[in-house]
């Protein structure tokens, strides 16, 4: 009875349709950026490493490089900020948490390419 | 000034519209039952008794069910007054249900709960002391709370203690009022209350919502 009414009290503020990724995926997230009283959206392209919670509290860590320098986002999946996600490419890997790319560098970054049917790009 | 009793439920996330994340309380409020309306010429001083929550048939005690004929309703687990300005005519009647409704024009709420006992508590967590080093040879009092009192100090006269000073004793249970909590969200239909930050109590204790000062 109490999860009930909580859920439902968060659903409001749940996304109806959340876009299909999978971990392993290179992904543009569209975020929302407010500059002033100016709002723009800011693409953050890199690979999902990680999903996490449940419900409202949903979030992804997308990692990238930038200048020999790893950066990682955790998203929160619910946000009116995140706009869209768009899967580009599908990497392949074997478990649920690919926090072993932040040991590698170069090219060993890059996860093999599995062909999905999700993905803008085939 | 409008008031209602209800039911701590729990805590949760929502967004608002500029799509920042705000830590709610949900809080299942009324419908209440007016039980008994208050006169000064009767009473004393004016209120408005409403009461929340049937008591289960096999508990319910005979002079409660009579108070509660009178309201033509069953008998309350939780009945609270609102206080009423001496003199003021008041449009709630005996048996009148209030709902969450009596907040739609509430920007800001005051929620009245019973905190959680803490048990008999030392003085860190009891009075925010804080204690002595871990190290540097201190031995045996890391959460002391120090001396009480000396023989001509003013902390007492002597030999004797203060009134009043801080130590070591049973700590929370007792009631609590957090004021201004920014009304997020009311639901009418499941009769529930959504406010911002958290609330005294654990989740299934009662509370009195009121109306802040605060607008």
């Amino acid at each position: 009875m109490k999860t009930e009414i909580l859920d439902a009290v968060a659903s409001k503020s749940i996304k109806e349709k959340i876009p299909h990724f999978e971990i392993g995926d290179i992904v543009d997230v569209n975020c929302k950026i407010k500059e002033g009283n100016k709002e723009r959206i800011q693409i953050f392209t890199g690979t999902v490493i990680a999903r996490k919670g449940r419900g409202i509290n949903e979030t992804f860590t997308v990692r990238r490089i930038v200048n020999n320098e790893g950066v990682e986002r955790i998203f929160p999946l619910h946000s009116p900020n995140v706009v869209n996600v768009k899967a580009i490419r599908s990497g392949k890997k074997r478990r649920a948490k690919l926090y072993f790319l932040r040991q590698r560098s170069g090219k060993a970054v890059k996860l093999a390419q599995r062909h999905s049917t999700h993905t803008v790009s085939k | 000034m409008a008031m209602l009793l209800g039911k701590k439920v729990g805590m949760t996330q929502v967004y608002d519209e500029a799509g920042k994340m705000l830590p709610v309380t949900v809080i299942q409020a009324g419908p209440c039952t007016v039980t008994q309306v208050k006169t000064v010429e009767v009473d004393g001083y004016s209120a408005v008794q409403m009461g929340y929550d049937d008591i289960k048939p096999s508990r319910r005690k005979k002079p409660a069910v009579g108070h509660a004929d009178k309201a033509n309703t069953a008998p309350k687990r939780f009945i609270k007054e609102m206080p009423l300005p001496n003199d003021t005519e008041t449009e709630y009647k005996i048996g009148d249900s209030v709902t969450v409704s009596v907040f739609a024009e509430n920007k800001y709420v005051d929620v009245i709960g019973t905190g959680k006992g803490k048990g008999y508590a030392g003085v860190m967590k009891r009075h925010g002391f804080h204690g002595f080093p871990a190290s540097h040879g201190c031995e045996r009092k890391h959460r002391a709370g120090g001396s009480i009192s000396s023989f001509a100090s003013d902390a007492g006269h002597g030999g004797n203690l203060k009134k009043g000073k801080k130590m070591a004793g049973r700590m929370g249970g007792g009631r609590i009022t957090t004021k201004n909590h920014d009304l997020v969200s009311i639901d009418e239909e499941k009769d529930l209350l959504v406010v911002k930050g958290s609330v005294p109590g654990p989740a299934g204790g009662y509370v009195i919502i009121r109306s802040a000062q605060k607008s």
